[in-house]
């Protein structure tokens, strides 16, 4: 970095050197205020008296008692402008594609947030064309959402697929640990969609050192702001692994001597990434920041304090599951969630939305049961059958990831495997919607009169 | 005032050296850039105060200046209170005009130069006391008493009060004259440190009135009482906030205080945006108008968290003491716990239980305790319920804040993820579930006049059905279908019956979301009738047909108006159906 500027005191005698972070005596220093150590960007985390503490966000190998230290006399800074776009920098706000050095006004990253009663209630589909998502767990410009995964699925397959349908006017990258060959598919992926015009991109990747992480997401919300706010333009952020992010946050608490709350991570665990998710917002004057984000689990197991603490945070959660039966990767509909799906469905939908989705995933619930009880030697009825065979089509028209349509044509799909597999009495969709959408031609006169003596509907 | 430098920072705790007397809780502010940043003393050693900052601490030198108040955190109470929405610190959101929050930045809780129609209830050589009703204003339809503050203990002489008019919040509407012959004046506005309980009424019984929800899970099997204490935990996703959001709306409570703690920016948002629209159904007026909001987002400062509750439960005690039934909810309890363990965790105090401090248990004991049912001295009574939720790591009950909870809060509303994956809603595991108001010899003795004969009795048999039910899908799930005896399924179906009709509630059905509890009454009477009654079946899936068809005409019973023309003609279907299969 190169921020040197003549006036200022170089100090030159450091007195504590951990893995992260190093000690020395100095003067009139602001808390969170950046300075170089020996070239290396560093901020400050703790001051008792004259004594500093700064983390040092490549890490301290080769610092020396002896290194130079510069305060730099402000907090992370992100240059914003309408320069951005369509640009790759590195967590410090650098490119990294070889461009030149942005011009705009310098912003302060982790910003104030925003007073509760000026947002706006979330109201606005965002369409992917993935059924999993719109039919099942359908999310709204505002919302923040993650997708929960083991590390062998391809979940930032999907995201880039997911950014790249939704009609965005920018999509940001906050990249922590992402792996070369990640990064490179990212890029690949983007510039081939000749989407370039619209995406900036935050990276840290696994050669870059872990603690760098800690500054991504607070650049590319940073940058979300800017458009969202002063722009009034719909942007998606994505994060993507935030499982790395809180890793590099136990790293540092730990170097720190911080008493470790559960699994390691510290204990304000639950405020770090609250902070950074809650900058999803509606804003009043069409703006939106949205959040789609990675959390990365191990062998599924939510119950970790990552995934868990987010899961508090976060409105929903999707989950990628590998279908064994179809051999696709499906959106597993029990355990995901759009917590802002209502505010949507069958309002700025289709009518026959909120329905159609139970019952599709009622009878993929049966067809489940059904499954358990073959699995366990029992006897299956007629019925039974007929769910396991429904199972198979939904799964491989509607869950897996590779669909790519209308939320029309989903619950058109639905109607049809309904149709397919099932009496109509035995979706438990109410009798109006049955009436109008359970397709006229098929139906014969006698199958009509006994919807009607069936009174059963919820 | 005594003046102090900072001389350490980590975080939001700050390092003070102080040049005079200091105490525990005190408010100071540091000195930066123009600004003044609102901070609490928590710890005091030797010449260094410790003090958690309410604010961002970003740039904030050693040197800084810090002023103390000698007052600890206080909030002001009077009329204009409700239908407002507050920051942690009872600023008033409304009015910050910037659409982020900028540190610094406080906007008063209440306006003192509104005008309201004052009329005394009191007279002019009275003695009073602090809570004490001097006279009423109209504040939204609440008759809101003007009390003489909380501050005063002793007995007063009220010397001069103001006559029936207009008057600004600010202007002095009575005075008193205490022992010492001094006179003070009395506005319509007073302070009141959050930390410290008002106790200005004459005792606090054991509480025994129902507080209807609505929710037939809690008011008919597990009830809460007027001045109860009560709390829902649950992992994500279990419906902690639907079910939270449905008590608000329903519950039979003069007003609504809530507090959300360190949760969902977009949850409170929803609350702004349905609150003014939605209906109380038994007074008619906006749910907002009975309804102030506390909110503190996981985002806002993590120190004003821990603020934000003492703030709702104070004004709750304070329209408590003009004889009002409120209800204060806390969404959520943990998040307050987590505030209070980053706090002790930076002070590098040795940890409790997962890394929580070690008096947590203490401090929720306090602050439950600060709800409940008072007779007021003039022989009114009031009451604060208090309803927390606590979202247990991982899903898992046995951590520190759900356990501390559970000592002393005397309802406990579990919300079972198997219950909500079943979509079975509200997802009140009825029986983990428990309120300890059923033991109360008070509360049987209320519901003996006011509901039914025996009530309480009534509710433990459908408890019994509910449990057999459950100890039957177990066996029927090991040996099969048909490998048992018949009966066993007409059990299992007995206690469907039950789960499906009485717990099982539609929160976004107009008519079902609200249940009075006449019609529980009614509702349990008629489905315990059944489930005495003995059937014969053919066959096991003979058993499951004939309830399907019961469950279904009684779901619809509870979705038509109570005793409506509707309402009885599936009563009567009812009525048929068992008539064929009765033994």
């Amino acid at each position: 970095m190169k921020h040197t500027r003549a006036f200022q005191k170089i100090y030159t005698r450091l007195s504590e050197i951990t893995k992260a972070t190093c000690t020395l005596t100095a003067h009139n220093v602001g808390y969170e205020e950046m300075a170089i150590v020996d070239g290396r960007p560093a901020q400050v985390v703790k001051i008792n008296g004259s004594k500093i503490t700064l983390q040092i966000f490549p890490g301290t190998e080769g610092i020396a008692t002896n290194s130079e230290v510069i305060f730099l006399g402000k907090p992370p800074v992100l240059k914003v402008s309408e320069d951005l776009t369509g640009r790759f920098f590195n967590a410090y706000g650098e490119p990294i594609d070889n461009g030149p050095e942005i011009e705009g006004e310098e912003v302060a990253i982790g910003g104030p947030s925003l007073n509760p009663v000026r947002r706006k209630q979330p109201s606005e589909l965002i369409a992917t064309g993935i059924a999993g998502i719109d039919l099942n767990n359908t999310i709204v410009t505002g919302q923040k959402i993650p997708f929960f995964a083991d590390p062998n699925q391809p979940y930032n397959e999907v995201m880039a697929e997911v950014a790249l349908r939704a009609d965005a006017n920018k999509i940001i990258l906050g990249g922590m640990g992402l792996s070369n060959d990640d990064y490179l598919f990212f890029k690949n992926k983007f510039t081939h969609a000749g989407a370039l015009d619209k995406i900036i991109s935050f990276i840290n990747r696994t050669d870059n050192p872990p603690v760098e992480r800690l500054l991504v997401p607070d650049m590319a919300c940073t940058a979300a702001e800017y458009f969202a706010y002063h722009k009034h333009e719909k942007v998606l952020v994505l994060l993507t692994d935030m499982t790395l992010y809180a890793d590099a946050l136990a790293i540092v608490s730990n170097k720190m001597d911080q008493i470790p709350s559960k699994d390691s991570m510290p204990g304000s665990l639950y405020s770090d990434l609250a902070k950074i998710y809650e900058k999803a917002a509606q804003f009043p004057d069409g703006g939106s920041i949205t959040i789609i984000a990675v959390t990365t689990l191990n062998e599924g197991d939510i119950t970790h304090a990552i995934p868990d603490n987010t899961g508090y945070i976060t409105e929903g959660q999707l989950f990628l599951r590998r279908d064994t039966d179809i051999g696709k990767v499906i959106i597993d509909p029990f355990r995901s969630l759009s917590r802002l799906k209502q505010i949507v469905q069958g309002k700025k939908t289709r009518e026959d939305h909120p329905q159609v989705m139970n019952a599709g995933v009622r009878l993929y619930a049966d067809a489940m049961n059904a499954r358990t009880k073959r699995e366990n030697g029992f006897d299956l009825s007629e019925y039974d059958e007929r769910c396991l065979k429904y199972a198979l089509d939904y799964s491989r028209k509607l869950l897996a990831i590779d669909v790519n349509i209308g939320t029309d044509e989903m619950l058109d799909t639905a109607w049809g495997l309904f149709r397919k597999y099932f009496k109509a009495h035995e979706v438990g969709i109410k009798e109006s919607l049955i009436k109008k959408y359970w397709s006229g031609d098929l139906q014969k006169e006698e199958e009509l009169d006994f919807i009607e003596s069936e009174a059963d509907f919820e | 005032m005594t003046r102090g430098k900072i001389t350490a920072i980590i975080s939001n705790l700050i390092t003070i050296e102080v040049d005079g007397p200091v105490g525990q809780n005190e408010i100071c502010y540091i000195l930066h850039d123009e600004v003044r940043l609102m901070s609490e003393v928590i710890k005091v050693r030797g010449k260094s105060a410790y003090a958690q900052v309410f604010e961002s601490t970003r740039g904030i030198r050693v040197g800084d200046k810090v002023e103390f108040t000698g007052e600890m955190l206080e909030i002001t109470l009077g009329p204009g209170l409700l239908s407002k929405n507050y920051d942690g610190l009872q600023n008033n959101l409304d009015d910050l005009e910037n659409i982020f929050l900028q540190r610094g930045i406080y906007a008063p809780a209440i306006d003192p130069e509104k005008i309201y129609e004052f009329t005394p209830m009191a007279n002019k050589g009275d003695l009073v006391r602090g809570g004490d009703w001097l006279g009423v204003v109209k504040e939204n339809w609440i008759e809101h008493k003007i009390m003489v503050p909380f501050k005063v203990h002793d007995l007063v002489k009220l010397v001069w009060i103001a006559e029936k008019g207009e008057y600004k919040v600010k202007d002095i509407i009575a005075k008193v004259e205490n022992e010492d012959k001094e006179v003070i004046g009395i506005s319509m506005m007073q302070k009141w440190p959050v930390k410290v309980p008002v106790t200005n009424y004459k005792n606090k019984p054991r509480p025994f009135k129902l507080l209807q929800t609505g929710v037939r899970a809690m008011d008919t099997l597990n009830p809460m009482t007027e001045g109860g204490t009560g709390f829902i935990p649950g992992p994500f996703g279990a419906g902690k906030t639907v079910l939270q959001h449905a008590i608000s709306k329903n519950a039979d409570a003069d007003l609504i205080v809530l507090t959300a703690c360190g949760e969902r920016a977009n949850e409170v948002v929803e609350i702004f945006t349905e609150f003014p629209e939605l209906v109380d159904l038994r007074t008619g007026r906006k749910l907002q108008e009975r309804t102030t909001i506390v909110c503190n987002t996981s985002n806002m400062p993590v120190a004003a968290r821990e603020a934000s509750v003492y703030v709702g439960m104070t004004i709750a005690e304070y329209y408590r003491s003009m004889g009002l039934k409120v209800l204060l909810l806390a969404d959520s309890t943990s998040r307050w716990a987590q505030a209070l363990r980053e706090m002790s965790n930076r002070m590098e105090e040795l940890p409790g239980p997962d890394a929580f401090p070690m008096d947590l248990s203490a401090i929720i004991a306090n602050f439950y305790s600060r709800a409940g049912y008072v007779e007021l001295f003039n022989g009114k009574t009031g009451s604060v319920t208090f309803i927390g939720t606590v979202s247990p790591a991982g899903g898992n009950l046995k951590e520190p804040v759900t356990e501390s909870t559970q000592k002393v809060a005397r309802c406990f509303y579990a919300l079972a993820q198997k219950r909500a994956d079943a979509k079975r809603y509200p997802a009140i595991e009825p029986l983990d579930s428990y309120s300890k108001y059923l033991e109360y010899e008070e509360f049987s003795k209320f519901a003996d006049e006011n509901i039914e004969k025996r009530w309480v009795d009534t509710v433990s048999k459908a408890k019994d059905i509910l449990r057999k039910g459950i100890e039957t899908y177990e066996q029927i799930n090991i040996l099969g279908d048909d490998a048992v005896p018949i009966e066993y399924h007409v059990r299992l179906w007995k206690s469907e019956l039950i789960d499906a009709i009485i717990l099982q509630q539609d929160a976004f059905d107009e008519i079902d979301q609200n249940t009075p509890v006449e019609r529980q009454q009614y509702m349990l009477k008629k489905v315990l009738e059944i489930c005495d009654m003995d059937f014969e079946f053919e066959d096991f899936e003979e058993v499951s047909t004939f309830f399907k068809q019961l469950i279904n005409h009684f779901k619809q019973m509870n979705y038509t108006g109570f005793h409506s023309e509707e309402f009885k003609k599936y009563e009567e279907e009812i009525g048929n159906i068992i008539q064929q299969t009765a033994v």
